[in-house]
């Protein structure tokens, strides 16, 4: 452990989960300065080069979510800087925002994802797409799940059930970004799998909708989902799942820490949904909850990271 | 993170004992988003925060030194719960000019009126009961009405204020079904979020169909002494002393950081108030009604509001040539005679509320017309202020906005949700309340 080291903790910027960042780094902040670590908290904004230029800081923590952060921006001006930081590099970073690719190298490295069609806006208002909405539904089936392409984040995101949604679905994912997917929906068990580079696998955490399917809309509503750490899967299948969560990490390119979503089908497959490259780290977030349940703390985990940041220093 | 959010509230190990009133208070995606609206990177017209820039600072800091020098140790002290008498008195000469003869025995000073809101909420309400509120509304009244588990009832707006014959209609509907209706909220002049004010003519109507139903009004007038065309027509307490309670505010004449509000209750209401503002909080800040009252004494205070309605005016003035330059066929909007606001009415099939994200992607917030509303109604609407951004960023903000919506109704073509672009359309339009209800 490097005590005499000055960490940037960087979070919040333009993301629309800057809410959700801050608490992350606020939170990454204290575990620091708890382990003795000098801890400066930076916003994501204009300033942000300047200070990370004049020297006050050694490593930076990413406590980033969303576009402008886990897009891999920051992680770019960090190269630019030659400024060791924590977490995926701006290439895996950008590959993994973009769904679209993601599904791609995924799928390249004979992991399952499910099916998606991809809708630009541009597409759709300047070729006359829409005419295809109706071809589009009946490959996925319904329901099926409308999600901007890149925005690591439920935000945008909602289920059809029926042809007559798809329409309102598509202008608030277009909000998002100008690509749009419809993604065929799976179900199953959702996992959220914890990969953490350089310590034990941390166990599968159970996502369990208290009635019915888990609704997206209905990750905003109160006590709509319970979760269990250890997920309630036979070992075997749990070692499988797992497995697949580091094979996605590695097909990446990922470094360090990603979550990634999944869902188990009755079938037994583990279908991947995302690979996020900036999990929350909130003290209730689920790779923390992952930690907690492997018996590391926080601190543990975001000292461990920091290190492994600062093992890549230039000498 | 979305699962984030989710796990805040999933996780939340006290879940089980929220009060039912508060049960609903949850983080949202459209609270995610205003997150990041208040980055400077973004033209607000969301907040109604007043433009305090533009108070004379010197003077202000004379005055705090004045208070500590000749009343430190009593402005430092606990105070009386019903307010500072001397404020209690100046105040009631502020509401003279809006012709009210009030007697400072009968005002309650309050922290803002936003908690005068909350203390006659709890002093009437109990769950199931009805308020009936102007559609749209005051989203903070909304707020504090929620924590009671009280039913708004909207009555419409159109460009003359609150539709009396709705409300009569709204009213007599309620009575048959037996339902309890507490009082009837409304803001008379410049309304937030609409922009309107109720026409001289419908005053006494109001009135009138309130006491027929033995209903009490609640008149929340905030923006009163911010007109720029000349005063609004004479407050609804000083038509009814009997039945309605009168709110003010320093937030918008002063500043909002002294947190002073006030009621001005007939005299039955009076001692009960009291008491639920002292089992509320004991008392509002001695100092900052101290301060309040020798800057409304002491101070030419006129002076300074005079130049305040003079900025905004000027803003209200550039918001509107920039909607009417910018923003494309089919939008709507209201044309306020003074406060903060003005209310755009999309065309229907656009979401305000789906559309925010791509606007604070273009840099520009607003807030999104459902906000404003109990059950569900304006999704096409959104509440502009222009109190804040200087003029050249309004007219940016604006610019942005239309931008937005341009995309935006071309998207919902594509989608087939709008009927094609008709070249020949007019481009005239109304700027009114194009009958928003």
């Amino acid at each position: 452990m490097s005590f005499d080291c000055s960490v940037a903790v960087i979070a919040g910027g333009l993301s629309f989960e800057r809410e959700v960042s801050l608490r992350s780094g606020q939170r990454v902040a204290d575990a620091l300065r708890e382990r003795g670590y000098r801890v400066g908290g930076l916003d994501a904004d204009h300033q942000l080069v300047e200070t990370l230029a004049s020297g006050e800081f050694d490593v930076a923590f990413l406590a980033l979510h969303g576009r402008f952060g886990e897009d891999g921006t920051v992680a770019s001006i960090l190269e630019l800087l030659g400024f060791p930081y924590t977490g995926s590099s701006f290439d895996a970073s950008r590959l993994a925002f973009d769904k679209l690719a993601a599904k791609s190298a995924l799928r390249r490295a004979g992991l399952s994802v499910p099916s998606a069609i991809p809708l630009t806006e541009g597409a759709l208002r300047e070729l006359g797409v829409g005419a295809l909405l109706d071809r589009a539904m009946e490959e996925l089936g319904l329901p099926l799940v409308v999600k901007p392409n890149r925005g690591g984040s439920a935000l945008g995101i909602r289920l059809i059930e029926r042809p007559d949604q798809l329409p309102a679905a598509l202008m608030a994912a277009f909000g998002y970004d100008d690509t749009v997917l419809l993604e065929q929906r799976v179900v199953g068990t959702e996992l959220a799998l914890s990969v953490v580079d350089g310590l034990a696998t941390l166990p599968a955490v159970e996502i369990r909708p208290k009635e019915g399917w888990y609704d997206f809309s209905a990750r905003y509503t109160h006590g709509a989902a319970e979760f269990r750490v250890p997920a309630n899967l036979d070992p075997a299948t749990a070692t499988r799942c797992l497995e697949s969560a580091h094979a996605a990490h590695l097909a990446l390119g990922c470094r360090d820490i990603s979550r990634v979503d999944a869902i188990l089908t009755p079938e037994g497959t583990c279908q991947i949904l995302e690979v996020n490259t900036g999990p929350g780290l909130t003290s209730t977030s689920l790779v923390p909850m992952a930690a907690d349940a492997a018996g590391l703390t926080f601190s543990d985990l975001t000292t461990h990271l920091t290190d492994r940041a600062i093992a890549r220093r230039p000498r | 993170m979305p699962l984030s959010f989710c796990l805040m509230r999933a996780d939340d190990p006290f879940r089980d004992r929220y009060a039912r009133g508060t049960r609903s208070m949850t983080a949202s995606e459209i609270r995610a988003l205003f997150a990041v609206a208040s980055r400077p990177e973004i033209v607000s017209l969301a907040g109604g925060m007043p433009f305090t820039a533009a108070l004379p600072f010197d003077a202000v800091g004379d005055v705090l030194d004045e208070v500590l020098a000749d009343e430190g140790p009593a402005a430092l002290q606990y105070a009386g719960g019903q307010g500072d008498p001397r404020l209690r008195e100046v105040l009631t000469e502020l509401m003279r000019l809006e012709g009210i003869r009030g007697s400072g025995g009968d005002v309650v000073v309050t922290e803002g009126s936003q908690q005068a809101l909350d203390l006659l909420s709890r002093m009437f309400c109990d769950p199931g009961d009805v308020i009936v509120a102007e559609g749209p509304s005051y989203v903070g009244a909304l707020s504090a009405f929620s924590q009671y588990q009280v039913e708004v009832c909207h009555v419409p707006l159109d460009d003359d204020g609150l539709d009396p014959d709705s409300l009569a209609a709204t009213l007599e509907r309620l009575e048959r079904d037996g339902r309890r209706v507490k009082f009837l909220y409304t803001v008379p002049n410049f309304h937030n979020p609409a922009g309107v004010t109720l026409a001289a003519g419908r005053r006494e109507r109001v009135l009138e169909i309130a006491r027929r139903h033995n209903v009490l009004v609640l008149e929340d007038n905030p923006y009163g002494l911010l007109g720029f065309e000349g005063d609004p027509p004479d407050a609804l307490r000083a038509l009814d002393p009997d039945n309605v309670v009168y709110l003010g505010s320093l937030s918008k004449v002063f500043c909002p950081g002294l947190r002073i509000g006030w009621a001005l209750v007939p005299p039955a209401l009076r001692e009960r108030l009291i008491l639920v503002k002292e089992a509320a909080d004991l008392c509002s800040s001695s100092f900052t009604q101290a301060v309040a009252y020798r800057w409304f004494s002491s101070y030419p205070w006129r002076e300074t509001l005079k130049g305040l309605r003079e900025v905004y005016r000027e803003r209200r003035d550039v918001m509107l040539d920039s909607l009417a330059e910018d923003v494309p066929a089919g939008v709507t909007w209201t044309r306020p005679a003074g406060g903060f606001y003005v209310w755009a009415r999309l065309p229907d099939h656009l979401d305000a509320r789906a559309m925010l994200a791509k606007a604070i992607t273009a840099r520009v917030a607003y807030v999104p017309g459902g906000a404003f509303y109990a059950d569900g109604q304006g999704s096409s609407s959104m509440r502009l202020s222009y109190c804040f951004p200087p003029p050249d960023r309004i007219r940016e903000g604006v610019r942005r906005l239309a931008g937005v919506i341009d995309e935006e109704l071309a998207l919902a073509r594509a989608l087939g949700g709008l009927p094609a672009e008709d070249p020949d359309s007019d481009q005239g339009r109304p700027a009114g309340w194009g009958g928003v209800q």
